[in-house]
């Protein structure tokens, strides 16, 4: 592991707001993306000239396309309540890492520019010129937010800095100021068909070789289909869940699941990535493009319905933005909600006696659940609202005999980041990453400590990638963290049921 | 315009005036949030599922400030108490612009008990602490600009002078009622020129010209905010993007 040149928070189980330290991290700062990757995605290559006029112009057009941005500029009394809820001001106490003061790095220039009061008196009405130094902030911080909203929980006026920090994005992409990793990524998405830019013929190997493992272990010929025209169900997975661990053996945990139940299932290789880094950008059109490759292949291989894996800001973009991006779904089969989460699908077969499952094979573990935020916070499983909360952790007890709750305060709506969501899941803001995880590592440690917890379950692509890979700086193991459908998939007997 | 004075034409036009002003750009800013499109779903979740449910969510945010009660109970307190007062403060004001006078904006001046009189003085009160705890506490002090203790300021000389007019110095309220009932009814008195109720009309003018230019727009924005309205039915019905191209 790379030492790190910042230090790591102790251990105590306990989250503590700390003082402000301003500046602490304004030197962290994404990678530029090279001119390609924008232009691949129809922004301008390079910094555009007169680019602070043409921020601004492009954030008065925002304002008349977003309701959310327009209403957020305005309301905000700046009460405070926001201002100790974010993971990475508690993580590093850089009062820029406040939502509010997150937000007011683009108000003060909405101020300046469309507000008489900010246009006459300037500094006293608290509004600012764009400039390099304010576009040095927004490049800084707009890229220390995750998106997980959950400071808009706390705002009386539901301000969702989410959305300030997507438009603040869409922005500086509309500049030339783009991101490399969300931006190079996007490229390989909308050509490729996946994150990793992993082609069909390694697709093909890697679900063939989980084939024969799966068979190996435990003696039934579990099949990983791909691009099978007429299968009933087509599943969208993050491209993770190909390739490392725990996605893995949550893949594995949705074969099984589909194998018990008896359904025809396929990937698809045209579109095998369930995660849509558009919404990070701020990107409704990018979003689009990337969502019309799931249509795309669902039609060309004339399936039912549409299941989807693990992951958060995914599921938030497939259940709340995908009927609007790709809808309407005339062909699909009206029977079923779409799309549906595979915890929903795997809940459902257990509630109808689908699935034959021991729940013994998990009795080593003490299980705790991370609700990932796009997932609490954006999105919704089932009938009720709350739904998302309720429904994996029934899945757990279903497989598990031994489940605890981490302290209320960071579960469920309330939940913290992993600290990799939002775009930032990439090296170089390794210290955000390792700083924003605190809280939750406090929290984790906690139950840790007091109710023996070895095994943290998440249900998103990011949180168990981002977890396994800045949880052991703080002196975890990273086999604590699993995938949901890893419980599901240890504890299922095969062949115990006939499908349902 | 007969037997009006001169003092009195020129507060009588500021009046309109400065109604007028926040009126219009109140409503234009209104108005914008209410066209401006939501491209897609984004209520905070878990989120009512009806129309309804957004009803008693909104109906939470707006009487009880229920997500500020999660965030912080001591800015809850302070906040709620300034509001609750100050809408008992301005409706004892109704009594100046109402002939006769309604029975709950009576009540806010019944004799002995006073309701109206005393929410004025939590409300100043109120503003008060949340002016201090600006200042004590690290993080608020941090975000707090100009305009947030200007406003304070604003709001809490208005206070002050209104308490002083009624407990020091004392102003010809039959007078007074005269000239706000002439405004109410358009058919304008002479002024009081009492100088202690003309700072406090002063400030008041000042108030509603600064409301519809400043983070005061809260009060209209809390109801178009997309976090809060929007019923969580996004699977069940399809919402549509006014602009997306394809």
């Amino acid at each position: 592991m790379a030492k790190l040149n910042f230090e790591v928070e102790e251990l105590t189980g306990e989250i503590k707001i700390p003082a402000i330290n301003p500046g602490a991290t304004a030197h962290v700062k994404p990678n530029p993306s090279k001119d390609e990757h924008n232009t691949a995605l129809g922004f301008p290559g390079g910094l555009v000239e007169n680019w602070e006029a043409k921020a601004v112009e492009k954030m008065g057009e925002l304002l008349g396309k977003y309701k959310s941005l327009r209403v957020f500029m305005d309301s905000c009394v700046r009460c405070g309540s926001c201002t100790d809820k974010c993971h990475y001001f508690i993580g590093t106490g850089d009062p820029n890492n406040m939502p509010v003061a997150r937000q007011e790095l683009m108000r003060k220039v909405y101020r300046r520019n469309f507000n008489p009061g900010g246009k006459l008196l300037g500094a006293l009405a608290g509004a600012e010129d764009m400039s390099q130094s304010v576009m040095d902030q927004w490049n800084s911080y707009f890229h220390q937010c995750s998106q997980c909203r959950r400071c808009s929980v706390y705002c009386p006026y539901g301000i969702d800095t989410a959305e300030v920090s997507m438009a603040a994005r869409e922005i500086m992409n509309s500049v030339g100021i783009g991101q490399k990793y969300c931006n190079e990524i996007l490229g390989k998405v909308t050509t490729v068909g996946n994150n990793l830019g992993l082609q069909k013929a390694a697709l093909a190997n890697t679900l063939e070789f989980l084939e024969e493992d799966v068979e190996e272990e435990t003696g039934h010929a579990v099949k990983f289909p791909l691009d099978v025209k007429g299968a009933d169900v087509l599943l969208i997975a993050p491209s993770a869940d190909f390739f490392s661990s725990p996605h893995i053996e949550g893949l594995t945990g949705y074969a099984k699941v589909f194998h018990e139940a008896g359904v025809s299932w396929t990937i698809s290789s045209y579109a095998s990535e369930f995660a849509n880094f558009g919404m990070f950008i701020g990107s409704f059109d990018t979003m689009q493009t990337v969502a019309k490759r799931i249509r795309d292949a669902a039609i060309e291989l004339g399936v039912k319905r549409i299941i989807v894996g693990e992951c958060g800001h995914a599921w938030r973009v497939a259940y709340s933005f995908w009927h609007t991006l790709i809808g309407p779904w005339d062909f699909l089969d009206p029977k079923y909600q779409t799309p549906t989460h595979i915890a929903e699908f795997t809940l459902d077969l257990i509630q109808r006696g689908g699935l034959k499952l021991d729940k013994s094979a998990n009795d080593e573990r003490v299980v705790t659940f991370h609700d990932s935020c796009n997932v609490a916070r954006a999105s919704r499983m089932g009938d009720m609202p709350g739904g998302q909360f309720e429904i994996p952790r029934a899945v757990i007890r279903a497989v598990c005999n031994n489940f605890v709750e981490m302290d209320e305060n960071t579960i469920r709506e309330f939940t913290y980041c992993c600290g990799g969501g939002g775009g930032l899941l990439t090296d170089e803001l390794m210290e955000i990453r390792v700083k924003g995880v605190s809280p939750r590592a406090q929290a984790l440690h906690e139950v840790m400590e007091r109710k023996g917890v070895n095994t943290m379950a998440a249900i998103c692509a990011i949180c168990k990638a981002q977890f396994t890979k800045v949880l052991p700086e703080y002196g975890f193991d990273m086999e604590v963290v699993a995938s949901l459908h890893q419980l599901v998939s240890d504890a299922i007997i095969l062949g115990g049921k006939p499908g349902v | 315009m007969e037997g009006l004075t001169g003092l009195s034409i020129i507060f009588i036009a500021l009046c309109y005036g400065a109604f007028a002003l926040f009126l219009a750009v109140f409503l234009a800013k209104v108005y914008g949030y209410a066209v401006t499109p939501s491209p897609l779903k984004i209520p905070t979740t878990p989120a009512p599922t009806t129309a309804l449910g957004v009803a008693g969510r909104m109906a939470g945010e707006v009487l009880f400030f229920t997500s500020l009660f999660k965030g912080n109970k001591w800015t809850w307190l302070g906040g709620y108490l300034f509001h609750l007062a100050l809408a008992a403060v301005l409706l004892r004001h109704l009594r100046y612009f109402l002939d006769p006078v309604p029975l709950p904006v009576a009540f806010m001046t019944y004799p002995g008990l006073e309701p109206g009189v005393w929410a004025g003085v939590v409300m100043v009160a109120a503003l008060g602490y949340l002016f201090v705890r600006r200042l004590w506490v690290d993080r608020v002090k941090y975000i707090s600009i100009f305009a947030d203790y200007f406003v304070l300021a604003l709001i809490g000389l208005i206070g002050l002078t209104g308490i002083l007019m009624k407990f020091f110095i004392r102003t010809d309220v039959e007078a007074v009622k005269e000239f706000t009932l002439g405004l109410a009814t358009l058919h304008p008195a002479n002024i009081p020129a009492e100088p202690m109720f003309i700072i406090h009309l002063l400030l008041v003018l000042a108030l509603m010209v600064y409301f519809p230019f400043s983070k005061l727009m809260h009060l209209g924005g809390i109801f178009f905010s997309p976090t809060r309205t929007q019923v969580d039915d996004c699977r069940e019905t399809r919402h549509v993007n006014p602009w997306a191209k394809n």
